[in-house]
């Protein structure tokens, strides 16, 4: 009966084309406008957090601040900090002084303005960064501050074309260092900065001949994985709070930035879209499901002598109300699937253009079919109960 | 006469049957009490003026209408106390119809048309197919399984009407007025067959016209005036 009523309805939907597509049109606007901005939400979402991830997961910063109150200066870290938070706070995984500062660098005539990064022992790891060509600092190296450099892959190429940096040298502000290895491609930030246009320097050195003093702008943390993350930020505060003498009624003059707040701040802001667009497309599909409900009253009126024939005939009132309430699923869902796949097909354009992933999440898309099934049922059920209902008699009179 | 035939319990019987429309002042008597039996494998004509009540007697046959009192028996079955659904049972299993207007859907084939009460009754697709050939070539329509009715003649609009009517095997076949809408040669050929399968089936038939030579065919031709039953003629019409 089922299978008989999905038939029928195919064919009559069919006979009408033109019109059953205006009257889904609604539907696919609505559907289309959920999956696309899920699809790209998603994928913006995505590219955001693979940038932060491509940080390191459960990155902390920490910078100096200026404490509140009179008299109160910014105290600089210096590299004993960061290895206090490594000796005394458990769930540290890598704890590294950096140290950066935009500079000119400069090879045979080509030269270049990059962040020069003077890095402790451990940047490379607590930013899961890693050395495809060449190698990285030793701790010996690290500790004597040798003239040796670790190049982004910006930096090489804008330098050195596709020749090999490693063993070339290259003048970094005021002094000639070697290039000894080649940074992974890590691609844009969440803020939009080329992360590879980069040269790393052993803190030491940098401090000697670029800074001139101890100190270090900040320390980057990277935290073990599956720890709790709010106990050992609030342990690192504390370790922070005694080496900076920080007494109970004072202000923290350092601020804690953990990548996992960056992020939830992007997709909260993501999701804010989402939800607003989402709204715009609820509207749509009510549009879209009085379009439906509209067309099947004129239908049910259309066909009322073949209602009048079908009742004759021995269908039930029921089975008149199914033949019709399909029909309505039917349109519905076929404008479901019309704007899922439009939707899918932009999404998959706009993705590539815009440098997202492209990323569908197909429980959306299900629950998005389903929805406008649950569409085509509700505004389908009273032009369905309004034909069921008709006098045979007088529907087989009808003209 | 026709006496032996209408042997045992009738098949359909009526009776006091009332049908009135409207309340009050604007109250129409559309029947005003009528007693019919009809035995099983009878062909009987209900004929009368317009107004009369042939066609309100008829809807009530064909359970589309319900009686405002009085008692319809149809087979064992009190049709008085069925509800709606009951009542589109009986359409299904027990009844077919035809009309003036042949009622086929259109833009449906012949064969799709004569499928549609087994669809109802939840004959599985395969054998829909044989029983609609099988229907269409009784009525002499076989090699036209796949015309929709707008290419088909009158004529053979109202063979494709019977075929569906009979397909599902009924127990009564009903025909309003079945050659009102067809010339003389053509009214006659589907009288005949018509005739065929009361006689070849002992289908119980019961028809309404206006036109005497048509009624002619039925082994009883009732009589209607003014909702009330007039007569009933025996036309020696064997059966």
């Amino acid at each position: 009966m089922l299978g008989n009523a999905l038939r029928e309805a195919i064919r009559s939907l069919g006979r009408n084309a033109l019109r059953s597509f205006l009257t889904v049109l609604g539907i696919v606007i609505g559907v289309g406008a959920v999956i696309a901005m899920v699809t790209l939400g998603r994928g913006a979402t995505q590219a955001v957090s693979d940038q932060i991830s491509s940080l390191g997961s459960n990155i902390v910063f920490l910078r100096p601040s200026r404490g509140f109150g009179p008299g109160q200066n910014v105290v600089p870290f210096k590299v004993e900090d960061a290895l206090a938070i490594a000796r005394e706070v458990p769930g540290v995984a890598w704890s590294t002084p950096v140290s950066l500062r935009t500079l000119t660098v400069v090879a045979g005539n080509q030269s270049w303005s990059t962040t020069v990064v003077g890095a402790g022992e451990g940047y490379l790891e607590a930013r899961r960064w890693e050395i495809i060509k060449g190698r990285g600092f030793t701790p010996s190296e690290l500790r004597a501050g040798v003239a040796s450099c670790i190049v982004g892959q910006t930096v090489a190429r804008e330098l050195f074309g596709n020749e090999d940096p490693i063993g070339q040298r290259m003048r970094v502000d005021k002094f000639s260092c070697e290039i000894i290895g080649l940074l992974d491609a890590k691609g844009q930030s969440a803020m939009g900065t080329d992360q590879d246009d980069i040269v790393l320097i052993p803190l030491r050195t940098y401090q000697r001949r670029i800074s001139g003093t101890t100190d270090v702008d900040s320390i980057q943390l990277s935290l073990a994985d599956g720890v709790d993350n709010e106990r050992v930020l609030e342990d690192i505060r504390l370790v922070l709070r005694e080496r900076r003498h920080l007494s109970a009624n004072m202000e923290d003059n350092f601020r804690l930035i953990d990548s996992k707040e960056i992020e939830r701040t992007l997709t909260s802001t993501t999701r804010m879209l989402t939800v607003l667009l989402g709204a715009v497309a609820g509207i749509s599909l009510l549009v879209g499901g009085i379009g439906i409900m509209n067309i099947m009253l004129v239908s049910v009126t259309e066909r009322t002598r073949e209602i009048g024939i079908r009742l004759a005939i021995g269908a039930r009132a029921a089975d008149v109300m199914l033949q019709f309430l399909v029909e309505a699923v039917v349109l519905a869902l076929l404008g479901g699937a019309i704007g899922i796949t439009l939707a899918l097909v932009f999404s998959l354009v706009a993705a590539q253009k815009l440098g997202f992933p492209f990323s569908p999440d197909y429980g959306i898309v299900l629950i998005a079919a389903l929805f406008s099934g649950a569409i085509g049922i509700v505004f389908g059920f009273f032009p369905a109960r309004r034909a069921a209902r008709l006098d045979p008699i007088e529907a087989l009179r009808h003209e | 006469m026709t006496e032996p035939r209408r042997q045992g319990l009738p098949l359909i019987r009526l009776r006091g049957v009332e049908r009135l429309y409207g309340q009050g002042d604007a109250r129409v008597v559309a029947l005003g009490g009528i007693d019919l039996d009809v035995w099983p494998g009878e062909f009987v004509a209900l004929m009368g003026p317009s107004g009369s009540g042939k066609s309100t007697t008829m809807n009530i046959l064909g359970c589309l209408d319900t009686p405002t009192r009085g008692s319809y028996r149809l087979g064992d079955v009190e049709v008085t106390e069925l509800d709606n659904d009951g009542r589109a049972l009986l359409r299904r299993h027990t009844l077919g119809f035809v009309f003036q207007g042949f009622h086929l859907l259109p833009r449906v084939t012949a064969q799709e048309n004569v499928e549609l009460p087994l669809v109802y009754q939840g004959v599985p697709a395969h054998e829909r197919r044989l029983r609609a050939r099988e229907a269409l070539a009784q009525v002499g329509l076989a090699g036209r399984e796949h015309h929709v009715p707008s290419e088909l003649s009158g004529g053979q609009q109202q063979r494709v009407a019977i075929a569906r009517a009979i397909v599902a095997r009924p127990k009564v076949l009903l025909a309003d007025e079945p050659t009102g809408n067809l010339d003389t040669a053509r009214s006659h050929e589907i009288m005949a067959l018509i005739t065929r399968f009361n006689r070849e089936r002992h289908l119980t038939i019961v028809m309404v016209t206006h036109e005497p030579d048509i009624a002619a065919y039925a082994q009883r031709v009732v009589h209607f005036r003014d909702g009330h039953i007039e007569r009933i003629e025996d036309t020696g019409e064997a059966a």
